[in-house]
């Protein structure tokens, strides 16, 4: 099997609606090392969503993996059965989803939700479980965790929630750690806080991170690695400095160029990606991204790009750069 | 340039939240809030949720009735009202035509069964601005194509739309009636980064070639500082600061935005790894329970026992920077 800790191979995935095929991932590859903070970034419908939730097994109906191959900590996912999915969850990998005020329970205490978790997955009585549920809680911060765990979720800031959340993806003490937009509904103020939470943990607790956001001053922050996605598609993939200071890809440019900066000097015009986002029901022949690429060229219409490498860690899907990345593998060679 | 169009001072409005009687409690969402845009210019404000920051663009609007305070526009009184006092209120009708609004949510502003032809056209039709059919069907043309839509648009509904064309037909909608000033609740934040800087460079050109005033309201203050001329900053229903854009990211002088700006993340790897967070402990305290004086001061390092029995004052620290805090030399 794989010497990474996670390897997706040209994973592809399709919604099957009334409407046709929505392809949501098409041959999307990546692979993460133990312990590495992986960033993916993209619009809304790019697919960043779909390709984690997919190594979770919780792809929903009528979404279906149509080919390529995961691979993560020695399972092959394609092949494993729902029961097996089951123990996986939680105990290897965990999620930490995007709205806390919705995906904790609202019946159930705090405690309660998190014993739940430890009890389906360790071997330990509900007077151990309670122990551990406290001792996560100081984990992530929180204090007063004895009279915390006997409040309900509609007791807590949203802030506070998040934690609980975060206590509960590590109660079994994963080896990779999804968290998806996990700040996006908090205040910067609370969403600092979250992140440097995250970043300590990953330093206490030694697990890889897989953070799906589409703030691109988050990625810089705290991310080692950054796939960028557009219309399912992994279009750039590469270091933090490479994706900021060197990008390849036009979108990815055009990206950088489209957000306003806070340490800017002076009033500078934005300039925006034109157009919208393609439709998955019908995508372009082409790059994804032809349709609102100023510097399209004929072949991008009708021909995909392949991979080009620029380093061992960079690689871009993008016409523009074939020329380049033929004399830099001549060079490497 | 430098007139005032608005100016609101010591503006205040509470919400009942429960009680009867002397023990009627209320939320304070917007208390002692002063300050004034000039013609032509884009005021931001920003803070994180609950601040008060929509309160007051809608307050100011008199889209609620505010409880005490007073709003100039163009330099008439539109609203006066003193705790207790007596309280004058000019009728809102012909002010309606001159300053409107831009909500936030592109999705729930739409009605779903109304074409985007009506819903542009509605303005038009309540000030009797058309004489006739056709002069009203032009004028939603010109004001679709105004915003990057075209005429083939206004027969079709919201729901055919994706976010970034809702919030044109919303400006479209603000626009309708020529308004001088529009108020914008936070445009911008539910829509995609790469179609967020379509609707800001929109909301410049709009403001060049119609001569509009904006007050701006964001909690991302990036955006908000890419806009506007001058800031102000929010926090719990008081504004803590106001400067211009460039001097109040640069210096700064209050404790809240000084972790507010070293809060956000900039999307630049090395600046970030270099650059030294001030995070802030615990929550926003729940405004039906304000912190008595200053009321930053639980997440504030620098508070002392001034700072709790004394509310400070709202001063004038440089030419054009307002701050209200005890220890700006101490933070600074």
């Amino acid at each position: 099997m794989s010497e990474y800790l996670l390897q997706i191979e040209n994973e592809r995935l399709s919604f099957f609606t009334p409407a046709g095929e929505v392809k949501a991932l098409n041959n999307v590859s990546l692979h993460l090392n133990d312990g590495e903070v992986l960033g993916i970034v993209g619009e809304s419908g790019s697919g960043k969503s779909v390709t984690a939730y997919s190594l979770m097994g919780l792809t929903a109906h009528p979404g279906k993996l149509v080919g390529g191959t995961l691979d993560f900590n020695g399972h092959r996912i394609n092949d494993m059965s729902e029961r097996e999915m089951r123990k996986m969850r939680g105990n290897e990998v965990a999620i930490i989803f995007q709205d806390p005020m919705t995906s904790l329970n609202p019946v159930y205490s705090i405690g309660n939700q998190i014993e739940e978790v430890i009890l389906l997955h360790t071997d330990k009585n509900r007077k151990e479980a309670h122990a551990r549920a406290r001792e996560l809680l100081e984990l992530v911060g929180i204090n007063e965790p004895e009279k915390r765990l006997k409040q309900y979720p509609h007791e807590l800031s949203g802030g506070m929630r998040q934690r609980v959340m975060i206590a509960i993806a590590l109660s079994c003490e994963p080896k990779l750690l999804i968290a998806d937009e996990p700040t996006t509904a908090l205040d910067v103020t609370i969403q600092a806080q979250i992140l440097e939470l995250m970043m300590e943990l990953k330093e206490k607790l030694g697990m890889a991170i897989i953070m799906i956001t589409h703030d691109l001053g988050i990625v810089a922050s705290i991310c080692e690695r950054i796939a960028v996605m557009y219309g399912g598609r992994i279009i750039e993939y590469g270091t933090a400095d490479e994706i900021f200071y060197e990008p390849k890809h036009e979108y990815t440019k055009g990206l950088l160029r489209s957000i306003p900066r806070l340490d800017a000097e002076e009033k500078e015009r934005l300039v925006p990606i034109e157009g919208t986002p393609i439709d998955l029901l019908n995508p372009p022949a082409g790059c994804p991204f032809a349709p609102r690429c100023d510097s399209c060229m004929k072949i991008c219409l009708h021909q995909m790009p392949p991979a080009m490498e620029f380093s061992e860690t960079h690689y871009a899907h993008c016409w523009l750069n074939q020329k380049q990345a033929m004399e830099g593998a001549a060079t490497n060679a | 340039m430098h007139e005032k169009l608005v100016e609101v001072e010591h503006l205040k409005q509470y919400f009942p939240a429960g009680g009867f009687g002397k023990n009627r409690r209320y939320i304070k969402a917007v208390d002692d809030v002063s300050f004034y845009i000039h013609k032509g210019e884009t005021l931001g404000l920003v803070g994180e949720s609950g601040c008060g920051k929509t309160t007051t663009g809608r307050s100011l609007l008199r889209l609620y009735e505010p409880t005490a305070g007073k709003i100039t526009y163009d330099g008439k009184v539109i609203f006066q009202k003193e705790e207790g006092g007596a309280r004058i209120a000019e009728s809102m009708t012909p002010y309606r035509k001159k300053m409107h609004i831009v909500f936030q949510d592109p999705y729930a502003s739409l009605d779903p069964r109304m074409t985007v032809g009506d819903i542009v056209g509605e303005p038009i039709d309540i000030h009797n601005l058309a004489k006739d059919k056709k002069e009203r069907y032009d004028r939603i043309i010109e004001l679709l194509r105004q915003v990057g839509l075209n005429s083939e648009h206004a027969n079709r509904y919201p729901h055919e739309f994706s976010g970034g064309q809702r919030q044109r037909v919303g400006i479209a909608r603000a626009l309708a009636v020529s308004p001088e000033f529009i108020v914008c609740d936070e445009p911008v934040s539910a829509l995609d980064v790469s179609i967020q800087a379509q609707v800001i460079n929109m909301f410049e050109d709009l403001q060049q070639k119609l001569g509009l005033t904006y007050l701006f309201i964001a909690h991302d203050l990036s955006v908000v500082k890419h806009i506007s001329n001058r800031i102000g900053v929010m926090y719990l229903g008081n504004m803590v600061e106001l400067a211009d854009s460039f001097e109040l990211t640069a210096h700064c002088m209050h404790p809240y935005t000084q972790s507010l700006i070293s809060a956000i993340p900039i999307a630049d790897p090395k600046v970030a790894r270099s650059s030294k967070r001030i995070v802030l402990e615990g929550d926003v305290p729940s405004p039906l329970n304000p912190p008595s004086g200053c009321r930053f001061r639980t997440r504030c390092p620098y508070a002392d026992e001034q700072c709790a029995c004394e509310r400070p004052a709202w001063k004038e620290v440089k030419a054009g920077h307002y701050a209200a805090c005890h220890h700006l030399d101490k933070c600074n």
